[in-house]
């Protein structure tokens, strides 16, 4: 590889440039909520707490963190749950239908979002229960369960395929071989997959916005606010919910990967 | 009469089309050690998991103690299993593991605790109760399995291949703290293995298999000296099968004619073969001798040598006839030194006539 020098540096180069493109608005918005100037410009003016302490201050927003918490611990446990016991069906179980069916499983994300958001929207007011908290807990749990199903089925492909038969020689029943062989030995997998689930849901907009009615999430508020004018507060709900999002995803990787550095 | 521990009454096991286990029948009695030994595919594997309930027979019965067993689901027997891959759990310790089947009998935690140390410092591994099962080198996780199906105190033990990852040395100590195991404590092994010396080395009886069917039974002396057929005489050990047709059988004695001469030898139990059918016989490479010189009498064939491999004091020589095929011989490398082979242009290969065993056409 030392002949191609060259190449590895175009690559680290561009490499350089993905993360610059993804996180320097990122950046650009945490240390403007930050700043005293009304506007986003440069040079900045002073050090402020103020966008924080009118966030803080705002009933609407508590309402909206309150609400978000809710629909994203939810949604985490609810495709958390669905995600492994699709996982295990597909690990354990071997049926015809099998591509179909994890065909089926892993397409809601690739449908997008404003079709999905629509066809919920359209759904749930058929049933009449649009318009809740309970509407963009399922709708969410239907987007994320795919990705928990997949964390958790990569985790049961390194299980050692005898592990669940020896848990039934040695006296363990079904139902007990799941509890105490394959939910421990996936439990990195669902822990990851929860914080990814709920991640996910956190910053989820358009779904929210279609079927929340007057529960708003906090990516729903923070359109409101920025379609209303142009004020920096703004940037500090994005700093918290950048730090919440990111918090959960490197929890995430985090338990995963210690948890395979262990076992090799 | 008290029934025997395990009995296969014409058990077949079908995977879809494939058929891996056809029509076998074979008992085993409390406090034997049994090795079922075959190439890989030839339904070992799968016969032992008939035993331990994690495959139920297509057809036939798999009794213990002349229960019928069929129905019975894994998790209800006592038939604790050494697994190839020690399926040992890696997010429990070592003494966790050893707890687990008196956890699911719901043994309580301090009578669980002790028992499983016990049996930890019974394999001379108590030190480690509390290390993680990825800590540990492959003949401890070797004993922590051993502990972990022990320690509920089942009367027979499956073993399957367990000692298939070791290199060579620990092998053979695995093989004595197993037998030593099974003498103390008078249980049944049931053990699986491609291996022919960890079969030998271990078992009372052998039970050799092949494409589903079982080949022979018997002693390793049996089977090495008297192999009933010639996927035995191939499977075991060196041995020079000898083919040829039929030209004179009497009740006791066929002469074979084939492309290394003309062979008289004794039928032993076997039924009379027509003239005219295909016979063979075996001579074992370590029952054949050498010479310079033809004997003057019983049977001879003339070779010469193409090859010579040591292992320590036996050496193998490989040699060719004159029609082309192979023969071995195995003899004491002082034997040999005696000899001066290579200055010989023919080595005469022969045997004494009752030591060449006949195995019919098959």
């Amino acid at each position: 590889m030392s002949d191609n020098r060259p190449l590895r540096w175009f690559l680290y180069g561009y490499l350089a440039l993905v993360f610059t493109f993804v996180f320097a608005p990122i950046l650009f918005s945490v240390i403007f909520s930050f700043n005293s100037d009304r506007f986003p410009t440069i040079p900045l003016g002073s050090f402020t707490l103020k966008w924080y302490q009118t966030v803080w201050n705002d009933p609407d927003v508590w309402e909206a963190a309150r609400t978000s918490l809710t629909v994203s611990l939810s949604t985490a446990t609810i495709a958390t749950l669905l995600g492994f016991a699709t996982a295990y069906t597909d690990y354990r179980y071997s049926f015809r239908l099998k591509p179909i069916y994890l065909g089926l499983v892993l397409l809601p994300p690739t449908i997008p979002l404003i079709i999905m958001a629509l066809a919920m929207l359209a759904w749930f007011a058929k049933l009449g229960i649009s318009g809740q908290v309970m509407s963009i807990i399922i709708a969410h749990s239907v987007l994320t369960a795919p990705f928990a199903m997949a964390i958790i089925r990569l985790r049961l492909s390194q299980m050692d395929p005898s592990l669940e038969s020896a848990a039934w020689n040695l006296g363990a029943s079904q139902w007990s071989a799941l509890r105490r062989v394959i939910v421990p030995f996936c439990r990195p997998a669902i822990i990851s997959s929860f914080c990814l689930t709920a991640a996910v849901s956190f910053d989820e907009f358009a779904i929210s916005w279609f079927v929340a009615g007057l529960n708003k999430t906090i990516p729903v508020i923070i359109l409101e606010i920025v379609t209303g004018n142009i004020d920096p507060q703004v940037n500090a709900i994005g700093s918290f919910v950048f730090l919440v999002s990111m918090t959960l995803v490197i929890i995430a990787q985090v338990v995963l990967m210690t948890r395979r550095k262990k076992e090799v | 009469m008290v029934a025997p521990l395990v009995e296969f009454r014409s058990v077949v096991k079908r995977f879809d089309d494939f058929v891996a286990v056809e029509r076998v029948n074979f008992t085993i009695e409390a406090g034997e050690f049994v090795a079922i030994m075959g190439p890989s595919g030839c339904g070992k594997t799968t016969t032992l998991r008939m035993l331990a309930g994690l495959e139920a027979p297509s057809e036939g019965e798999v009794l213990m103690e002349g229960r019928v067993m069929n129905d019975v689901p894994a998790h209800e027997r006592d038939t604790p299993l050494v697994w190839q891959s020690l399926a040992l759990f890696p997010f429990l310790n070592a003494r966790e593991n050893v707890e687990f089947g008196l956890q699911m009998r719901g043994v309580e935690a301090a009578e669980r605790r002790r028992r499983a140390l016990e049996w930890l410092d019974r394999m001379e591994i108590a030190e480690f109760a509390e290390r993680d099962i990825a800590s540990l080198s492959g003949g401890q996780k070797q004993r922590v399995a051993l502990a972990r199906s022990l320690v509920i105190e089942p009367r027979i033990l499956l073993l399957d291949e367990p000692l298939s990852a070791l290199d060579a040395n620990l092998v053979i100590r695995m093989q004595s703290v197993l037998t030593k195991l099974q003498r103390e404590l008078g249980i049944t092994f049931v053990y699986v293995t491609h291996s022919q010396s960890e079969a030998f080395a271990m078992a009372d009886r052998v039970v050799i298999m092949s494409r589903g069917h079982i080949a022979q039974i018997g002693s390793p002396k049996d089977i090495y000296r008297a192999p009933a057929n010639r996927f035995v005489a191939e499977f075991v050990g060196r041995n020079n099968i000898i083919t040829g047709t039929v030209s004179k059988a009497t009740a006791k004695a066929v002469t074979i004619d084939g492309s290394l001469g003309s062979f008289t030898v004794d039928l032993g139990q076997h039924e009379k073969p027509q003239k005219g059918d295909t016979a063979r016989f075996v001579v074992a490479a370590d029952l054949a001798q050498i010479s310079t010189a033809k004997p003057r009498r019983g049977s001879a064939i003339a070779c010469s040598l193409i090859s010579e491999e040591f292992i320590g004091s036996v050496v193998t020589l490989f040699l060719e006839a004159e029609d082309g095929s192979e023969l071995k011989v195995q003899l004491q490398e002082r034997e040999l030194s005696k000899m001066d082979l290579k200055s010989a242009a023919t080595i005469y290969l022969s045997w004494a006539s009752d030591q060449a065993h006949y195995i019919g056409a098959d």
